[in-house]
């Protein structure tokens, strides 16, 4: 079962050195014991483009579908049995970069 | 056997096998949603096949036989119309058991209802059903919510469940006291809505509610006998139960410790709240908040009379209390203690200090109006009784508020 698991902020870009430490430690917990599947940081929303080729012609829209003050600013994918599983991973996620995070669910 | 035997034995059943059956197709389909219709339909048909058959030699059998029935029917259904349905059924196939653990399905499904991925309400109104066997509507009128919603808010819930694969299972040993708390948390949450019903036209106090709460919190003690907090809430709750009738009067008036008639208090209640508390000072361990909440009301509930009360042993109490529960309302409920121990003065200088925390609280300007009242500042108190019947949404409470009020010189 996989989850994703964004980190939620109102700037990207922003670790400190202290946390990169973290997250890299972290990381490297969840390729030792499995549950590691991908992670990846964002680009602020600014540099977002909205597609919308649903009428077969592409229509562009510059920045991010939906406008709020915290957004994505990077995630994980891991891998976990189940929810409490899970939920211990983010919350060890949360620590090392020092962001609030949310956990949902592949289907 | 008549038809009111029929139907105490169904609801006997219902009572006592329920959770049974729900927890036991959980584990065998592992979809909630699945098991609630089946418990349900399998209850469905004793309430038309008993009067009619009889009532089968062992009740809880017959259910769990029929339930499964259904909810294969169900599922066979369904997989004719999407194939995909059968991942559905291997989806939960079983994780290796930690070891020592304790082990009983209802007990799987109390912390999969209680889990704290879901919200409050969601933990509660889960609870309720998957546990108590209250239907949707039931729970829905127990707090005042549209039937719709809280069905909806039960179905979300069982999706999420689902979806994001909350385990239907013991937390592990390391996890087990704050998950065992969580579970503690929403049944006194139910009791407390009970026993201090809130709304306008609610009856001051809810049986039904704090009989549920009991009920369950006594099916948790025998899962989990050597739980300390467990045995606490249930002695706290029931030494609370126990002066229910006590608590408000005929005219719906509720009745201060100090008026109580003790002798309307119920002695069985008290003696096994009583019994509970012992056995949790005789397991010698440091006690958590119910019990030290338990031990007061035990300290209560031994005295004859409101002037035999042992306060010295109660403001104790909340002293270690307010050693592991800082919060300001163990603050004031010890300070409503020392009033009765150091006079209202040395209470009145503790209360104002709460101010800034509790001033939205109603039970705080209550007892400062009381305070208040008893050294004489009969102007401040009845300012203080103002915003205690501005807040309070217990109608009993209202009534008595407004009574010390009006009786102010």
């Amino acid at each position: 079962m996989q989850y994703l698991v964004s980190v939620i902020d109102d700037q990207t870009n922003s670790a400190t050195p202290d946390e990169m430490t973290d997250i890299d430690a972290y990381n490297e917990r969840l390729r030792a014991d499995g549950n590691w599947v991908f992670a990846g940081g964002l680009s602020s929303p600014s540099t977002a483009t909205v597609i919308d080729n649903r009428r077969g012609e592409a229509l562009f829209t510059d920045g991010p579908f939906l406008e709020s003050k915290e957004y994505v600013a990077g995630f994980w994918i891991i891998e976990a049995s189940d929810l409490d599983v899970a939920l211990k991973l983010a919350a060890e996620g949360s620590k090392a970069c020092n962001r609030k995070v949310e956990v949902r669910p592949f289907l | 056997m008549s038809d009111s035997d029929i139907r105490d034995a169904i609801t006997t059943a219902h009572h006592e096998e329920w959770a049974r059956v729900v927890a036991s197709l959980t584990r065998r389909f592992g979809d909630l949603d699945i098991a609630e219709e089946a418990a349900a339909e399998a209850f469905a048909i004793a309430v038309a096949r008993w009067p009619i058959d009889g009532v089968p030699p062992n009740p809880g059998a017959w259910l769990t036989t029929t339930a499964n029935r259904k909810a294969i029917d169900r599922i066979r259904r369904e997989n004719k119309r999407d194939d995909k349905h059968k991942e559905a059924q291997i989806l939960y196939d079983d994780p290796p058991e930690p070891l020592g653990a304790i082990d009983d399905e209802r007990l799987r499904l109390i912390f999969t209802c209680c889990h704290p991925a879901l919200a409050m309400e969601t933990r509660v109104a889960l609870t309720l059903r998957m546990i108590g066997g209250l239907t949707v509507s039931e729970i829905a009128r127990a707090f005042f919510v549209q039937e719709t919603a809280m069905g909806q808010r039960i179905t979300r819930a069982k999706a999420k469940i689902k979806a994001a694969r909350i385990p239907y299972r013991v937390p592990s040993a390391d996890d087990l006291p704050g998950r065992v708390s969580g579970v503690l948390a929403v049944l006194f949450l139910v009791f407390n809505e009970g026993y201090l019903a809130t709304g306008p036209d609610s009856d001051p106090v809810r049986h039904d509610l704090t009989a549920e709460a009991i009920r369950l919190t006594r099916l948790i003690r025998a899962l989990m006998p050597e739980d300390g907090e467990v045995a606490g809430l249930l002695a706290l709750m029931l030494l609370t139960e126990a002066r229910r009738t006590a608590r408000v009067s005929s005219t719906g008036e509720l009745v201060a410790l100090d008026e109580q008639d003790r002798g309307a208090w119920d002695a069985a209640l008290i003696a096994e709240g009583h019994q509970l508390v012992r056995e949790r000072l005789a397991a010698g361990v440091a006690p958590g908040r119910y019990q030290l909440l338990a031990a007061i009301n035990a300290v209560h509930t031994s005295a004859r009379d409101f002037r035999d009360t042992d306060w010295s042993q109660i403001v104790a109490l909340y002293d270690q209390l307010a050693r592991i529960d800082a919060s300001p309302i163990v603050a004031l409920n010890r300070a409503i203690a020392v009033a009765e121990l150091d006079g209202p003065e040395v209470a009145l200088a503790t209360i104002d200090r709460l101010d800034d925390k509790l001033a939205g609280y109603h039970a705080y300007h209550a007892a400062r109006a009381d305070l208040l009242r008893r050294v004489g500042r009969s102007r401040q108190s009845r300012a203080a009784y103002d915003q205690a019947i501005a807040l309070a949404g217990n109608t009993a409470e209202t009534a008595y508020l407004t009574r010390r009020r009006n009786q102010l010189g």
